[in-house]
């Protein structure tokens, strides 16, 4: 089933299997996902189809019930989204986790804090000059906009929240990067520098796992289209042939039967 | 700032950006411009009999207790969280550090002829009974609110209620007697240094050199270490904190075990200032630190505060206590004027950040 994108190479992270209940809701139904070293790969579908769940279990913010995930060649089981990361999975949630009230600064360095040398590192005194440098230097070559790095991002824009929500995943990945709608909240000019990030980051060899309502980034960025319905992995699609039409309708499953025969008849 | 902006350009979407920064900048010294109000009445109404160094020394003592309760209950409100037991926990600190400091000052028959052979021993492990009192009653609070996920007003309620009652079975109800007077004349009213100002006599004490110390540490926990940032971040966002690895339910436990720590601390300094446990006063000191505390600028919230706000906020009802004493108003008077000025300060602040910020 792996399409040209990167036919001979292992999957960096593997899901098989994977159901999911929320009490009688079945969130999930056997989904398989394979994600290569290199690719964009937009998961998409309509509100409910699992789309987040889907991505929370790969994260371990939800536990595991059925089913299992390979990442690099292993079997893992991650109890927590640090284990994730420490496993080099970086996610931007859709629900922004940054701490609105820290700067862009403290944010990209929250739970990863850099102390000063000696003593009082060991009593938690901060290096702020070193993390205001390395933010510095990693928004610079991801020409991400932060108007000022010691405003507390609360009194930004959701654009700007956003990138530096971004920018902070992208430091720290090194396997890869889960983005569950980066771009839902931002205008036109913001929407192009995630994509054009995610271009970046796909172009290290990191894939970027692209989860998306909006069907023309999703046609602008990624490089293979798995399409979740009701919970199941309905279709693949290939970007440079399908169209927006034949997404839609996988995703709604209003055109899938008719699909199919019309496939079949031709 | 400047060096950062180069290099990007700045987004057409932010012409507003420098006016808003201008504005929360002259904004941010509400609080302040307040209590410099408040002293300029008095001065001015009062003359010398107010504004006087003896007069503000005195403020600056009187302070201590408030200080050193706020800057604790700053950290716990940082973190949308409160701490209402921190009045009772002071109690309840201040009669076990009575009761330890008199049973290892000397035998009975020693008190009962008001004699205190061994109070070199017995008064600072008296005042360090109290000070570990209130850490352990701090640290019940954490863990209550942590492991059964229970909101911290109603915990720490539940924690008012019990160290008071303890403090009052522990005590008769009644102030304990027989406390070695060298702990209120040796230690809490030593001067440690003092200097003249024009003609007063301005004597700084243990328990000033306590709350303000305290405070700076305070300051600096808050701004420069980790300990500081994960407050500010888990009462930004605490979902956001959990996962970025931060563990959460043990940072809260250190939150609640520094306020219930300072509660016991300032229990120990009420034993220092007074010579005596008295169960009888403090018992609405939860709502002053609260009232300092929020007065100050921090946000009930969460995510913003600072101690330097705290240390007005804990002025500014001395200072009214102070003045109106001196003009002899009805005391009764206080109380208004004090929660006037609680209303008044925070909806400064509130219209000051709905100015400056977009969430």
């Amino acid at each position: 089933m792996a399409l040209s994108a990167a036919p001979a190479l292992q999957p960096v992270l593997e899901a098989r299997g994977i159901s999911k209940h929320f009490g009688p809701v079945q969130a999930l139904k056997d989904v398989d996902l394979s994600v290569f070293p290199g690719e964009v790969v937009a998961l998409i579908g309509d509100n409910g189809a699992g789309k987040s769940t889907l991505i929370n279990v790969l994260t371990g913010v939800l536990p595991l019930e059925t089913g299992e995930i390979v990442f690099g060649g292993e079997r893992v089981l991650f109890s927590s989204p640090h284990e994730a990361r420490e496993h080099g999975i970086e996610t931007v949630y859709q629900d922004l986790a940054v701490a609105p009230h820290l700067d862009a600064v403290a944010n990209i360095f929250l739970g990863r804090e850099r102390r000063t040398k000696g003593v009082s590192g060991f009593l938690g005194f901060l290096d702020n000059p070193l993390m205001r440098k390395e933010t510095d230097e990693q928004l610079a070559k991801l020409r991400v906009r932060v108007p000022d790095l010691e405003r507390r991002l609360v009194t930004l824009s959701g654009g700007q929240r956003q990138g530096v929500a971004v920018a902070r995943a992208v430091m720290w990945a090194s396997r890869v990067v889960i983005m569950d709608e980066p771009t839902a909240a931002l205008g036109v000019a913001q929407t192009a520098m995630v994509l054009e990030l995610v271009r970046q980051v796909r172009d290290t060899g990191i894939p970027v796992v692209f989860i998306s309502h909006n069907m023309p980034n999703v046609f602008q960025v990624a490089d293979r289209i798995v399409v979740l319905r009701l919970g199941e992995v309905v279709t693949e699609l290939d970007p440079r042939t399908a169209t927006i039409e034949d997404a839609v309708a996988a995703m709604t499953g209003s055109m899938r039967f008719s699909n199919r025969e019309v496939d079949r008849d031709g | 700032m400047g060096d950062s902006g180069e290099g990007y350009e700045e987004p057409v979407t932010e012409p507003s950006s420098a006016r808003q920064r201008y504005f929360s900048k002259v904004s941010a010294s509400f609080t302040p411009v307040i209590l410099i109000v408040i002293i300029i009445v008095f001065a001015i109404r009062e003359g010398s009999s107010f504004f006087n160094a003896r007069n503000f020394n005195d403020i600056i003592i009187d302070s201590s207790q408030l200080v050193v309760l706020s800057v604790g209950m700053t950290f716990v409100i940082i973190t949308a969280g409160i701490d209402l037991s921190v009045g009772s926990v002071l109690i309840l600190s201040s009669v076990v550090a009575a009761k330890a400091m008199i049973a290892l000052s000397g035998t009975p028959q020693d008190i009962a002829r008001f004699e205190f052979p061994t109070q070199t021993i017995g008064i600072p492990l008296g005042l360090a009974a109290g000070v570990a009192t209130g850490l352990i009653c701090g640290i019940v609070n954490g863990l209550l609110i942590t492991r059964l996920k229970m909101p911290s007003f109603i915990v720490t309620l539940g924690m008012l209620g019990i160290a008071l009652g303890l403090g009052q079975l522990l005590s008769g109800g009644t102030s304990v007697p027989n406390v070695p007077p060298a702990v209120q004349t040796e230690i809490g009213l030593r001067e440690l240094f003092g200097f003249d100002v024009a003609g007063h006599h301005v004597r700084i004490t243990p328990p000033v050199v306590i709350a303000y110390g305290i405070a700076c540490i305070a300051a600096i926990m808050l701004n420069r270490t980790r300990f500081g940032r994960y407050t500010y971040a888990i009462g930004s966002n605490a979902a956001a904190s959990r996962r970025a690895g931060i563990n959460v339910d043990f940072h809260l436990i250190k939150v609640y075990a520094l306020s219930g720590l300072l509660s016991g601390v300032a229990g120990a300094m009420d034993l220092m200032r007074f010579g005596t446990a008295s169960v009888g006063s403090h018992q609405s000191d939860n709502l002053a630190a609260i009232s300092a505390t929020v007065i100050g600028g921090t946000s009930l919230f969460g995510g913003i505060g600072t101690i330097g706000g705290t240390v007005v906020g804990a002025f500014i009802p001395t200072v009214l206590r102070n003045g109106l004493v001196i003009s002899r108003v009805q005391p009764f008077w206080q109380n208004v004027a004090i929660g006037m000025v609680l209303i008044l300060a925070v909806y400064l602040d509130q219209r000051r950040r709905r100015a400056e910020e977009r969430m």
